[in-house]
C-alpha cells in the first residue's frame, strides 16, 4: 500500500519516474523471493521466544507457590491447621495465629472497594461518555493514572499528617477513643489508591461499546442516563467487574501505606474504628528480625496464605464474569 | 526505503534477544557474584544489622576512611538480619542490638565474639496537653501502663508519684513499635526484670505480643503517633528523641533515684562490672546515677576469622577497624547523641578482640 501511493506521487510529477513506476515491482519481487528464508526463519525464532517468555511467567508462578510451601513447613508442623483461626500472634511464646491479619486485611480491602467503587465507576462513565474527549478529558485521566504511580508510601504520610487527624476528629464526636489510625482509615487510603484500576478499566469499556447501540436507544427516545442505565451498563459489566477486581488486587497487597495508618495490633480488631493489622504489613514489619526458625517460617506461611486468598478471590472472581456474560 | 526498515527492524529484534539473554545471565550469576563478594576488594570490609548504630557507625567509617583509606560498606538491615548475614558469612562482621539468642548460637556453628561499641537507651515520650513539668514514671506504674492496667492518666497510682504535676482526666494510649526492634528488646526487658507480672504473662523480645495498644513503625512512626494522640505514651531511642525535642519521662531506677535519661546517665548505666563475654544487659543496673532502661550495642564477628579463604590482610584490617571504634572512634558518640563507652566496657573489649585468631594464631596482642 505504502509503496503504490509513493509512486503514484512520484510519477504525476516527473518523466524520469514513470520507468521506475515499470520497474519497481520486479525489483520488490524478487527482494520479497530473498527475504523469505530469513523472515520465515525470524516468524519462527519470534514464535519460539513468546513461548519461553509464556512459560517462564508459569514457572515463575509456580516457583513462588513452591518456595513459600516449603519454607513454611516447619510452622505448619509447629501449628498445624490452627494457623488459620489462631487468635493470638506471640512470637515470645512461640505460638502463631493468623485469624486477626487474615480479618484485618480482609476487612481493609473490602471496605476500601465499596467506599471506591462510585468514584471509579463515576469517573469511568465520565471519561467514557459524557467527556471522552478534549483537554478536561485528557487532564481528567492523566490525573487518575496518576494517583496510581504515585508510590504508597506517599499515602502513608499524607494519610497519616492529613487523613488520620480528620479520622480523630470525627472518631471525637462519635464517642469513640480518638486513636484516628485504624481499619477505617487505612479502608480510606486504600480506596483512593485503587480507583485508576477500576476507572480506567471502566473507562475503556465505556468507549468500546458499540454506537449503532446507543444510536438505537437515543432514536427510540431514552435519555441519556437511560442509556447509560439499560445500554452501556449492561453492556460492560463483565469489564466492570473485572476492573474491581484489579482493585481487589491491588487492596490486597498494598503494604508501606497499611501499615503506617492501620495501628499494627496483634488483637483481633473490635469494630472498623479500632486498629488492627494486615498479613502484608505483619510481613514487612517482623521479617527483618525474626530470629526463631518457627517464626520466620509462620511469617513466610503468612505470605503463602496470603497469596492462596489472592488466588481463590481471583477464581470466584472469574466464575462471577463468566456468569455474567453467560446471561 | 522498505529494505532500510526491514532490516531496521531485523537488528532491533536481534537486539532484543541478545539483550534478554544478557537479562537471564546477569540473574543466574547473581548468587555467585554475591558470595565472591567476600574476597573481591581487598581494601573494603563489609558489614550489615543494626539500625540503631547506622549514624554512629557512618561517621566513624567515613573519619576513619579518612586517616587508612579503607572502605566499610554498612548496610543498616536490622540486628536480626546482621546476625543472619553473619551466620551465612556474607559479611566481615555484623552489628546487633541483642546478643546471639541460643538457636543463633547454635547456628553459628562457632563462638562469636560479642564487642561493645556503644550504648544507647529507650525513653518514654508523652504527650499530654497542658503538662509542661517533666512526669517521673516508677517500675510499677511503668509495667502497669504497658500491661494495659493503668487506663487513665489521673490514676492515684500516677499522681503519687507526681505529687507536682496536675494529671488531666485522659484515657493512656500505648504506643510501641510494630516492627521487631532492639529498641523494644531492650524496654521488654526491662519490663520483664521490674515486673514479675510482664515477665510471666508477655515476656521479652524484639517482637512481642502487646496487650494494648498502638503499633508505629520504627522511631519516626512511634514519635508521630505520640506527637498526635493527646493522652499517648510510647518508647523511643534516646538518640532519636533528644534532637527531636521530645517531652521525655524520668524513670526511678534500682538505687530509687529518678533520673532523666541523657548521654550521661546512660554511660554513668554501664559504668559497672562487665562479664568477660560482654553479654549484658544494662537495664536496671545498680548505678546510682544510671537511667535504669540502657542497652548496648555489639559489633559481633567469629572469633575464628579464617574462614572463607579470607586474607590475613583484611582479618587484620577489620580487628584494627573494631579496636580504634572503641577507641578513637568513640569520640564522635555525643555529638550524634550516643553514649559513650565506659571505660570497664573498653577494658572488656579490648580483651575480647585479643582472642580473636587468624587460623588459630591471636591477631593483636
Amino acid at each position: 500500500m505504502g509503496a503504490n501511493t509513493d509512486n503514484g506521487t512520484i510519477t504525476s510529477k516527473t518523466g524520469m519516474a514513470r520507468l521506475l513506476n515499470i520497474k519497481t515491482p520486479d525489483i520488490l519481487k524478487a527482494k520479497r523471493i530473498k527475504r523469505s528464508h530469513r523472515h520465515i526463519r525470524s516468524e519462527h525464532f519470534f514464535r519460539q521466544l513468546l513461548i519461553i517468555m509464556a512459560l517462564l511467567i508459569l514457572v515463575i508462578v509456580a516457583g513462588i507457590a513452591l518456595t513459600l510451601s516449603v519454607e513454611s513447613v516447619p510452622s505448619m508442623k509447629a501449628m498445624g491447621i490452627s494457623f488459620l483461626w489462631g487468635k493470638m500472634w506471640n512470637p515470645v511464646a512461640d505460638i502463631y495465629g493468623a485469624y486477626p491479619f487474615l480479618l484485618g486485611t480482609l476487612l481493609t480491602s473490602f471496605l476500601a472497594l465499596i467506599i471506591s467503587i462510585p468514584f471509579s465507576f463515576s469517573i469511568a462513565i465520565f471519561l467514557g461518555e459524557y467527556y471522552s474527549k478534549g483537554w478536561l478529558s485528557t487532564l481528567l485521566k492523566n490525573t487518575v493514572e496518576l494517583i496510581a504511580a504515585v508510590p504508597s508510601v506517599i499515602y502513608g504520610f499524607w494519610g497519616l499528617y492529613v487523613l488520620v487527624p480528620i479520622v480523630r476528629a470525627f472518631e471525637l464526636k462519635l464517642g469513640i477513643t480518638p486513636y484516628g489510625i485504624g481499619i477505617f482509615s487505612a479502608s480510606l487510603i486504600l480506596s483512593i489508591m485503587v480507583i485508576p484500576y477500576a476507572a480506567s478499566m471502566g473507562r475503556e469499556m465505556i468507549r468500546m461499546v458499540p454506537p449503532p447501540l446507543k444510536e438505537g436507544a437515543y432514536s427510540l427516545g431514552a435519555t441519556r442516563y437511560e442509556v447509560i442505565r439499560s445500554i452501556i451498563l449492561p453492556y460492560t459489566k463483565s469489564g466492570m467487574f473485572a476492573g474491581i477486581l484489579l482493585s481487589l488486587g491491588r487492596a490486597l497487597g498494598e503494604t508501606m501505606a497499611v501499615t503506617m495508618i492501620i495501628g499494627n495490633t496483634s488483637l483481633v480488631p473490635k469494630n472498623i474504628f479500632s486498629p488492627g493489622n494486615t498479613m502484608a504489613s505483619v510481613i514487612a514489619n517482623e521479617f527483618t528480625e525474626a530470629d526463631k526458625t518457627v517464626y520466620l517460617s509462620a511469617l513466610i506461611e503468612l505470605g503463602l496464605l496470603l497469596f492462596l486468598v489472592t488466588v481463590v478471590i481471583n477464581m470466584l472472581g472469574k466464575r462471577i464474569i463468566k456468569r455474567f456474560t453467560n446471561e | 526505503m522498505k529494505n532500510v526498515k526491514r532490516n531496521v527492524l531485523q537488528t532491533a529484534n536481534y537486539l532484543k534477544l541478545a539483550l534478554i539473554t544478557c537479562l537471564l545471565f546477569c540473574s543466574c550469576q547473581g548468587n555467585s557474584g554475591n558470595q565472591q563478594n567476600n574476597t573481591a576488594d581487598a581494601n573494603t570490609l563489609i558489614g550489615a544489622g543494626s539500625t540503631f548504630d547506622y549514624p554512629l557507625f557512618s561517621k566513624q567509617f567515613a573519619e576513619y576512611h579518612k586517616t587508612t583509606g579503607l572502605k566499610v560498606n554498612y548496610q543498616s538491615i536490622g540486628s536480626g538480619g546482621g546476625i543472619l548475614q553473619l551466620i551465612n558469612k556474607t559479611v566481615d562482621f555484623g552489628a546487633s542490638d541483642a546478643p546471639l539468642n541460643e538457636e543463633q548460637t547454635h547456628k553459628a556453628g562457632a563462638p562469636v565474639l560479642h564487642i561493645p561499641v556503644t550504648a544507647g537507651a529507650v525513653v518514654l515520650s508523652y504527650n499530654l496537653p497542658g503538662v509542661t513539668d517533666t512526669l517521673k514514671l516508677s517500675p510499677g506504674v511503668l509495667a502497669g501502663i504497658f500491661l494495659g492496667e493503668i487506663k487513665k492518666w489521673n490514676d492515684p497510682k500516677l499522681t503519687t508519684i507526681n505529687p507536682d504535676v496536675t494529671l488531666p482526666d485522659l484515657d493512656i494510649v500505648i504506643v510501641h513499635r510494630s516492627d521487631g526492634s532492639g529498641t523494644t528488646n531492650i524496654f521488654t526487658t526491662y519490663l520483664g526484670k521490674v515486673s514479675a507480672e510482664w515477665g510471666k504473662k508477655v515476656g521479652e523480645g524484639s517482637s512481642i505480643y502487646w496487650p494494648t495498644g498502638l503499633g508505629g513503625k520504627g522511631n519516626e512512626g512511634v514519635a508521630g503517633l505520640v506527637k498526635q494522640i493527646p493522652g499517648a505514651i510510647g518508647y523511643v531511642e534516646l538518640a532519636y528523641a533528644l534532637p527531636n525535642n521530645m517531652a521525655i519521662a524520668k524513670v526511678q531506677n534500682k538505687a530509687g533515684n529518678y533520673i532523666f535519661p541523657d548521654i550521661a546517665s546512660v554511660t554513668a548505666a554501664a559504668n559497672m562490672q562487665i562479664p568477660q563475654d560482654a553479654r549484658i544487659s544494662l537495664t536496671n543496673t545498680d548505678a546510682v546515677d544510671g537511667y535504669p532502661i540502657s542497652g548496648l550495642s555489639w559489633i559481633i564477628i567469629y572469633r575464628e576469622q579464617g574462614y572463607n579463604k579470607r586474607s590475613a590482610d583484611k582479618v587484620a584490617k577489620l580487628i584494627k577497624l573494631t579496636w580504634w571504634q572503641i577507641h578513637e572512634g568513640q569520640q564522635y558518640s555525643a555529638a550524634l547523641f550516643y553514649a559513650p563507652l565506659s571505660q570497664n566496657a573498653v577494658a572488656v573489649g579490648e580483651q575480647i578482640l585479643r582472642s580473636a585468631t587468624y587460623d588459630g594464631k591471636v591477631i593483636i596482642k
